[in-house]
């Protein structure tokens, strides 16, 4: 479902194809709902490895992240500190984790490249930019940890489930057109590098 | 003091001051980014200013880390040679950065290779790394402090280049790592950059680099121009906050050096994120103690 609230345009899961579709590359948006944490080692038990995810994360939002995570399985857990990690190191994986799980919504850092961005197209979905290194503001969009599965891969690592309300504001990197906003800026620094090195050799 | 109570309150403060700087950024990063934002145009890379600044007042505000990648934990230790706690320091460190890891809480991210297990505390083989410079009849000992976030240690990147390549190599080397890998290691970055006859020497230079204040410089005149036109260089290419786009790219270029073999330009770039915590914290023969990083940091005992 897709909301504007105060001027904020709010997605809550379960996200659809249409809500998903209806973004376009450096739109803010915000989301409320759920959301699970998978990062290198879960993108490697999901796709290399063959294993199913412990709980189906179709509509959901998945993000790249590793949180500090307070408490026990027994006492219940508080988010201490949680913030996108470097979306670059899942690349080569994510075409076929999307595909696996049917995940539409990832949120990161950075960007990522054509393995993703085809993904989005084929199969409809988004990739995201929240800004990262601002863990405690992130945290207190957190409303609660419902639980976790594969501690065994560490705190960073594990997948964390968690219900956020209001997180954002989330950029579009790639759209389910298959842009992608980092490979447009990555080509406009290029050509700027070229003339600043260009620049500072005459200087020399 | 004893020797037990000297290590007891050494470990006490150093962890105390590990946490601290994992919840506020050091003094120099405040206002290197007060300055990038008090300077930007772009209406979106000033709401990316806005978070940052709100982040940073959460943190303070409720003793929390700012950035939830608290990192590996790094040392570069001046020590005295006559610094009375010499021989313990090594085992001190360990012991703070443990207890550090467990009050804070820092994230634990030391991982085993092979193993390849999360040793859940911070420490393991070779960690934290402990770079030691000794310092010969000196009494007192300054520890450099670094939370090196896997985001900014993803770029780090060094070369031989040939003499052929000259300086201008040098700057193409830095300016293409940050264009590619840099922007999504959390830009305003911090540049280091070492310059010395093979790739490890120039890596530690690298590394030293980011200890220096932002907007500090190299005596050297030369090198110190060159700081200036990387500097320059990088901001007009206009990466911003989070690699966006924005008026500026970095917080600062720093340059360390050691000689070259005739025949070789070892070169290494290492990068510090935004929330670049790192501290400098120095200690006298009686354990009293000052910091120029973190003006607010106190411990009571």
């Amino acid at each position: 479902m897709t909301e504007t609230i105060n001027g904020k345009t709010i997605l809550t899961t379960p996200f659809t194809e249409e809500d998903i579709r209806a973004l376009h590359v450096g739109d803010a948006v915000y989301i409320s709902g759920d959301l699970v944490t998978g990062r290198d080692d879960v993108h490697i038990r999901v796709t290399e490895e063959g294993t199913d995810l412990p709980s189906d994360i179709r509509g959901k939002a998945l993000m790249h992240a590793g949180p500090i995570v307070k408490g026990s399985a027994e006492d219940g857990y508080q988010m201490v500190a949680i913030g996108p990690t470097t979306s670059m190191r899942m690349e080569k994986l994510e075409y076929d984790f999307i595909r696996k799980t049917g995940a539409r919504f990832i949120i990161g850092k950075g960007g990522m490249g054509e393995h993703t961005a085809a993904a989005c197209r084929e199969f409809g979905a988004v990739h995201c930019v929240l800004p990262a290194g601002n863990a405690v503001v992130t945290a207190l969009c957190v409303e609660e940890i419902n639980g976790v599965d594969w501690l065994d891969l560490g705190m960073p690592e594990a997948f964390w489930r968690i219900s956020v309300r209001c997180l954002g504001p989330l950029i579009v990197s790639i759209d389910s057109s298959g842009r992608n906003l980092f490979e447009e800026k990555k080509k406009e620094y290029t050509v700027r590098k070229e003339e600043q090195l260009g620049r500072i050799s005459r200087l020399l | 003091m004893t020797v037990e109570e000297k290590t007891k309150r050494l470990t006490d403060i150093m962890a105390s001051f590990i946490g601290y700087t994992a919840i506020h950024l050091p003094d120099d990063i405040v206002l290197k980014l007060e300055e990038l934002r008090d300077a930007e145009e772009d209406p979106a890379a000033l709401s990316i200013y806005e978070m940052m600044f709100e982040n940073m007042r959460l943190a303070s505000e409720l003793g929390r880390p700012s950035c939830q990648d608290t990192g590996l934990v790094q040392f570069r230790i001046e020590c005295g040679s006559r610094f009375p706690l010499i021989h313990q320091l090594g085992d001190i460190l360990q012991d703070a950065v443990l207890k550090a890891t467990a009050e804070t809480p820092l994230r634990p991210n030391a991982v085993e290779p092979f193993d390849e297990i999360n040793t859940g505390n911070n420490t393991g083989t070779g960690a934290p790394a402990l770079f030691w410079d000794i310092v010969p009849d000196g009494e007192s000992c300054g520890i450099y402090t670094y939370l090196a976030g896997g985001g900014c240690s993803l770029p780090g990147h060094a070369m031989v280049l040939m003499p052929g390549d000259g300086y201008e190599g040098v700057m193409r080397f830095v300016m293409e790592r940050i264009t590619s890998y840099g922007l999504n290691a959390c830009p305003p970055l911090l540049v280091g950059v070492g310059i010395a006859g093979s790739v490890e020497t120039a890596a530690l230079l690298s590394k030293q680099a980011l200890l220096r204040p932002a907007g500090s410089h190299n005596p050297n005149e030369k090198a110190a121009a060159m700081e200036q036109l990387l500097e320059d260089g990088i901001n007009a290419i206009g990466i911003g906050p989070q690699g966006l786009g924005g008026n500026s790219s970095v917080l600062g270029v720093n340059i360390e050096y050691s000689v070259r073999h005739t025949a070789t330009i070892g070169v290494a770039v290492s990068f510090g994120c935004w929330t670049h915590r790192r501290g400098h914290i120095v200690f006298d023969s009686d354990l009293g103690f000052v910091t120029d990083t973190h003006s607010g940091f106190t411990c009571e005992q």
